[in-house]
């Protein structure tokens, strides 16, 4: 027999790492302080689905006819860092942009949580603003500057990689400091170096709004000086930021999910999830004794793990994000877990029955029960497998959880329960 | 208990309740929702229990803006209305006509879906299922492949995937019947819980599959249909007591839970239910069903 000891104080050790991971802050005592070198201030919680926290999704389509085969997907890629810096402007904490290829189809998914107003997002991250930058030489220069007195210079919001409002270091005056992509990086310095001591307007949809006067030729970074306020540098910036969508976009999909409706959902799921979970626990009790009260702690611990796997994911680019369906897969794998139970000590039973010593019915249970364990779980691996293959957002986060919840599941069965009843029947 | 012995009265039971379906579904069909077709869902909040005045303003403000509806329901304090796929315009239009109305409408929540993302849904649904059928079945075979002659494992995951039919169209079925008298709608969350009630029905029958699996092992000589009688008895505790959590967790769900996850729990529980049934009265039986009119034609071919 392996040491039940090593194992049992293996499994207090990740229990309390999980309850520190779990817990929220109280009190503002943060309990996760140990993980401040490597996560810095933020801390770390749940991701909450839109379907919980209220919020907007659109999926926008990206129609490349005009675009060669082999720039379509740097084209989406770009297309996506410019929603970025659009959807920052809504300064909401979490936004999600993803882009997705399906069939010959160029997608980009935007989860903004918190904000409601769709029409305001999709005029926000769909329209093609076009930021250019034109040679004012030809205009009289008494004249007020308009597009149509400019000529294009080639330089397009396109070339810039990203900018900011900023303090000019020797006159402390707000100046906006913009770098250029690498790309366009020759492009730049050319166009720049024909223009030096002239003027250059930087024009938004047709509307020229600024026109400062290029002093030097530039290749990776620039700097606009011109008599700016603090606000109105800003707001340059953020233009600049915004820049134009290298592709025309259209909406597929849309959904708005109000605040109030997803904090009752979330509300009603857990008060849901926590009766089932004392049911279980009642049930458990009333068939097995004994080995219930100890199984029900096996769950309990079982729970505990998964949500610190969810917090913790949070950390890493794969963040497992909490929607409605997630809730129920995570319930569901519960049920898988109290049925590798059952199996156990109903084999247990059995083996008793046959007048066997009780160390030995323990090791038997297990044994003898681990082929429908193992066989049964894997099959609800493969049908998970494949609804994250196939499925798109919802029924994606349902199968992970489900993935994550039976494999947590055959470790709280095999080696949580297994040292807790070794220990009992030592 | 004599289970085997009684496996024609078991099949009859089931085909009793999935014939009324599958006539519903070849009459009827599903009632999808946009998630498959394509449309705009809206569902505005009002202060108090809805009127049925409020109701007809909807349909007027509807109607003024020409957008073409197909349904108007209420629930409580909640209106849900399908329509059409909206445009941004539309969309903009649509909420200063509802605020005119009054202020305290709220937009609680507000889809559209293109018909290309419905018609993708649906075939991907369908893959998936297929697929995983597919994957189940080789899985079986490769797992159960030691079981002795002349049991077959591919048997094993041929049964087990007919089972798994079995309760689709249980369920499936029901909801044909649901969508027809009861305006029940069909959409993706009812695809996941169709795909966990798949992982679930399999997950039972292999319990089941896996003793039989052991006693044509140990018990040699006794004939197979007396094999399998005797496993499923011996698995049967276990099978009951965990539909039963799993049943108990999803009351607790089905009356906590909320609105928005209602018919996706009852889904799961016809589908458990159905699968605890389909794993023990037809998967098994169908097993010896096979066993037999196998060896018959071996012998047929034998004697000539």
């Amino acid at each position: 027999m392996k040491k039940p000891q090593l194992l049992f104080w293996f499994i207090i050790a990740i229990t309390i790492f999980s309850i520190i991971i779990v817990l929220p802050k109280i009190n503002n005592i943060n309990f996760q302080f140990f993980l401040k070198p490597l996560i810095g201030e933020r801390g770390i919680s749940f991701r909450k689905g839109l379907d919980l926290e209220g919020g907007t999704s659109i999926t926008l389509l990206a129609n490349m006819s005009n675009i060669l085969k082999d720039k379509q997907s740097a084209a989406l890629e770009s297309a996506k860092t410019v929603i970025e810096r659009r959807v920052n402007i809504f300064g909401v904490s979490e936004p999600v942009i993803q882009t997705a290829n399906v069939k010959d189809e160029y997608r980009i998914i935007v989860e903004i949580p918190g904000v409601t107003d769709v029409n305001q997002a999709i005029s926000l991250i769909g329209t093609t603003a076009k930021l250019e930058f034109r040679d004012v030489s030809s205009a009289s220069p008494s004249a007020l500057i308009t597009y149509e007195s400019t000529k294009p210079t080639g330089l397009t919001g396109a070339d810039l990689e990203s900018a900011e409002a900023s303090f000019d270091q020797n006159t402390g005056q707000p100046v906006v400091l913009f770098s250029v992509n690498s790309n366009s990086q020759d492009k730049f310095f050319e166009t720049t170096e024909k223009l030096k001591g002239k003027q250059m307007a930087i024009c938004l949809d047709q509307q020229c709004f600024s026109a400062p006067t290029v002093q030097q030729a530039i290749r990776d970074n620039g700097q606009i000086t011109g008599g700016f306020t603090t606000a109105q540098a800003k707001e340059l910036a953020t233009q600049l930021n915004a820049g134009a969508l290298p592709v025309p976009l259209s909406v597929l999909e849309q959904k708005t999910i109000g605040p109030t409706l997803g904090s009752e959902s979330l509300a009603k799921s857990l008060i849901a999830g926590f009766l089932g979970f004392i049911t279980i626990v009642v049930f458990m009790s009333v068939l097995y004794g004994r080995l219930g009260v100890l199984a029900s702690l096996a769950l309990l611990l079982y729970t505990l793990f998964v949500l610190a796997i969810f917090k913790i994911s949070t950390l890493t680019p794969y963040g497992i994000t909490l929607t409605l369906s997630g809730i129920a897969g995570f319930i569901l794998s519960i049920g898988m877990a109290v049925d590798a139970n059952i199996l156990i000590f109903e084999r247990m039973k059995e083996e008793k029955r046959q007048g066997k010593r009780r160390e030995v019915v323990v090791e038997l249970g297990f044994s003898r029960a681990w082929t429908s364990i193992r066989d049964s779980n894997v099959s609800t691996l493969i049908t998970s497998l494949i609804l994250y293959q196939f499925g798109s957002g919802m029924i994606r986060g349902f199968a992970l959880v489900l993935a994550i919840g039976v494999l947590v599941s055959m470790f709280s069965a095999i080696v949580v329960t297994r040292t807790f009843l070794r220990m009992v029947y030592r | 208990m004599d289970i085997i012995g009684k496996k024609y009265l078991y099949f009859i039971i089931s085909l009793v309740i999935i014939i009324p379906g599958i006539i519903s579904l070849l009459l009827f069909g599903l009632k999808l929702s946009i998630d498959f077709t394509g449309g705009s869902r809206i569902t505005l909040s009002y202060p108090n229990k809805v009127s049925n005045q409020e109701i007809k303003d909807v349909k007027e403000t509807l109607n003024l803006e020409k957008i073409k509806t197909s349904t108007v329901e209420t629930s409580n304090k909640l209106v849900i209305i399908r329509t059409e796929p909206l445009s941004q315009k539309q969309h903009g239009q649509l909420v200063n006509g509802f605020s005119k109305r009054s202020k305290d409408i709220k937009w609680e929540q507000f889809e559209t879906i293109g018909p290309t993302i419905g018609k993708e849904t649906t075939e991907n649904a369908i893959k998936a299922v297929i697929l995983a059928s597919i994957l189940i079945v080789l899985y079986i075979a490769w797992s159960f492949r030691k079981v002795p002659k002349p049991a077959s494992s591919f048997r094993f995951g041929v049964c087990a995937i007919i089972a798994l039919i079995h309760d689709i169209l249980v369920v499936v079925g029901v909801f044909s019947l649901l969508g027809h008298f009861f305006g029940v709608e069909v959409d993706s969350l009812f695809v996941t819980a169709l795909l966990t009630v798949i992982g679930f029905s399999v997950h039972d029958t292999i319990v089941v599959f896996d003793r039989i699996r052991e006693n044509l092992r140990r018990l040699n000589g006794i004939s197979f249909s007396k094999i399998v009688n005797e496993s499923i008895l011996q698995t049967m505790s276990r099978s009951l007591n965990t539909s039963l959590t799993v049943v108990l967790v999803l009351v607790a769900l089905l009356l906590f839970g909320g609105e928005s996850i209602r018919w996706f729990v009852v889904v799961l529980l016809i589908g458990i239910i159905s699968g605890t049934y389909s794993s023990i009265f037809n998967a098994s039986p169908l097993l010896v069903v096979w066993h037999y009119s196998g060896l018959l034609t071996k012998r047929v071919k034998y004697v000539y």
